[in-house]
């Protein structure tokens, strides 16, 4: 039985019965979970040449607002997918926030983008619209022979793990079947039962905390684009509420409600309706298009990895709203795993390099929780003393520019720099701190073009200023800095040339000043897990 | 050391005198929000985290 969890926004894949269901097959990967990082993980590795099935217990895409915030580094990453042009398209993107407190603004920030840098810092996109342009691209791929197959209304009952494969038992609407796999992903989310099925822990902090959100529909001139964040206001006091514009006219409205509240009573239409209308003023027409209330809670699994099956996503690691660290956390595990488990089934690396996976993605976790955990405790202050800093904050912010660096409202995911990562070789530290090995490749304009545009999906060996020693399993890119200011100032500083070896994910591995084939290839060697 | 925790202020008692002044007449609440407000802006003129780490850690074992 094929439980129906959540009405679907598109149906994007029906059921059908497939040969695989009447005799056992074995695939390369076998992902479970078909929201955004399922998905995107397939896409990673059948755009790689390798086989991933894609089990998903719905037939398409979940309706409601869940993830709205998707960061460069990840619009970056669906770009070496191919489907970051449709998402920016139909993105909002805003610049301009405004903070109140009480009944007035006591500052606003303008976030102008920085030049040379082809994707905005992040786009307001509902979740639906990403997985939906993240499956169309599946199907484009398809087309041009990527094996990957999208599974709809199966359902994972039962998992083992043996030494040289996973089994799987799945049930649909025709009934059970088995099916085995070199490797299995867990992006099935929070809740995952992969990891229910597996008896393993999801330890972490609860908050003690409510959130209502609503989404309202308003005719495009009733507010302009713009982040609007409210500490105390008189439609909601002693709380705070945040205000975010979305594409189709739909803005979210973030309640914050305490936690001693009733849910039911809450979730009344006319008692949203009279939250909204406290915020919007009496004459704002707008439709209600989704409510919901959340709690949250910052965990983690131990590890990432257990044997031959892999947690990405929510399923290893969920963190507060706030930040948007989630869907763009779990892209970059994404990012992480694709090219490792690659390597290792087209037999060019070894099983170490998996473990890589856990302990760099463990790493970027923990940074996420910290900062979506400090976040919490701002808009949240779990004692007295805390609160009372917390409003110092807020009545220095109107007149002191720096209180308003300690204002958290979240900080915006920024992709993390796995320092200290076992992959990581070389470096020159009179080379940019930001550039350094483990820190993800940043773009700039070069030729008239991208530089991220022609980074990933392979070793490559970036040569700037200089001629590229020629290493065996690196493909080699040579630039000119003097016409391209923004790749000097970030990937050169003071030097006058440099060498990087960039990952497939687009992470430097090492760099050099100057450098000789031998050391390029020792680099590479520790870059595919030694 | 990088924390100054020698005399360092050229009028000790005149500072002093106006720190109790910058109190007189508050509620205890309001006391508390006043120092809060100037731990904060302090900390930010000091803008160096090895010094103020060197200050909490005195604080706390004064």
């Amino acid at each position: 039985m094929v439980d129906v969890r959540y009405q679907t926004a598109f149906r994007l894949y029906p059921y059908e019965r497939v040969a695989a269901q009447d005799r056992v097959q074995r695939h390369q990967v076998v992902i479970v979970g078909g929201g955004p990082i399922g998905m995107a993980m397939a896409l990673d590795l059948g755009l790689k040449g390798i086989e991933a099935v894609v089990l998903d217990d719905h037939d398409g895409v979940g309706v409601g607002s869940r993830a709205i915030c998707f960061a460069k580094r990840t619009l970056e990453i669906a770009d070496r997918l191919g489907c970051a042009d449709p998402m920016v398209e139909k993105g909002v993107v805003w610049n301009l926030g405004k903070v109140y407190r009480e009944d007035r603004q006591i500052y606003d920030f303008n976030l102008q983008p920085e030049a040379g840098h082809k994707r905005p810092a992040f786009i307001n996109l509902q979740q639906p619209y990403f997985e939906k342009f993240v499956v169309e691209r599946i199907r484009e791929a398809r087309d041009d022979g990527a094996p990957i197959e999208i599974r709809g209304k199966n359902k994972v009952d039962n998992i083992a793990s043996h030494d040289d494969h996973v089994v799987l038992e799945v049930d649909t609407p025709d009934g059970p079947y088995k099916l085995e796999a070199d490797y299995v992903i867990a992006c099935d989310g929070v809740r995952s039962p992969i990891r229910e099925m597996l008896g393993l822990g999801f330890e972490g902090r609860v908050f003690q905390d409510n959130f209502l959100i609503a989404d309202v529909i308003m005719d495009a001139d009733e507010f302009p684009v713009e982040r609007r964040f409210w500490f105390d206001p008189p439609f909601n006091p002693g709380q705070s509420v945040l205000l975010h514009k979305q594409p189709d006219n739909v803005w979210r409205i973030d309640f914050q409600l305490g936690w001693d509240i009733d849910r039911e009573k809450e979730l009344k239409e006319e008692n949203v309706r009279a939250r909204v209308d406290g915020m919007l003023g009496p004459d704002v027409e707008y439709q209600l298009e989704w409510t919901s209330i959340y709690t949250f809670q910052c965990c983690s699994m131990d590890e990432y990895r257990h044997g031959r099956v892999f947690f990405a996503g929510d399923s290893a690691h969920q963190v507060s709203p706030f930040g948007a660290r989630g869907c763009n956390g779990g892209m970059q595990d994404v990012d992480n795993l694709g090219w490792k488990l690659a390597a290792v089934l087209n037999g060019e690396a070894g099983d170490r390099l998996l473990d890589t996976y856990h302990s760099e993605r463990k790493h970027g976790a923990d940074e996420n929780i910290l900062n979506s955990s400090r976040a919490t405790d701002f808009l949240t202050p779990k004692s007295e003393v805390s609160r009372m800093f917390r409003d110092a904050v807020l009545d220095l912010a109107e007149k002191a520019p720096f209180a308003r660096a300690h204002v958290n409202s979240g900080r915006l995911s920024v992709p993390c720099t796995y320092d200290g990562s076992a992959l990581n070789g070389a470096d020159d530290d009179t080379l940019p701190k930001s550039l350094r090995p483990g820190s993800p490749a940043v773009d700039a304009e070069v030729d008239g073009g991208w530089l991220i545009d022609r980074l990933g999906g392979r070793f490559q060996v970036l040569a700037i200023n200089c001629l590229a020693p020629t290493v065996e399993g690196a493909e080699v890119i040579e630039l000119d800095s003097h016409t391209a200011p923004d790749l000097a100032e970030r990937y050169l500083g003071e030097a006058a040339q440099a060498i990087y070896l960039l990952r497939p994910d687009q992470h430097v591995a090492a760099r050099w000043i100057y450098t000789k084939p031998a050391a390029i290839t020792a680099a590479l060697t520790t870059a595919m897990g030694g | 050391m990088a924390l100054i925790d020698t005399p360092n202020i050229p009028d000790p008692d005149g500072f002093y005198a106006d720190l109790i002044a910058a109190h007189e007449g508050l509620e205890q609440a309001a006391s508390h929000a006043l120092n809060a407000r100037l731990v904060l802006i302090l900390a930010n003129h000091i803008g160096d985290r090895t010094v103020l780490a060197e200050a909490l850690e005195l604080s706390k074992s004064a």
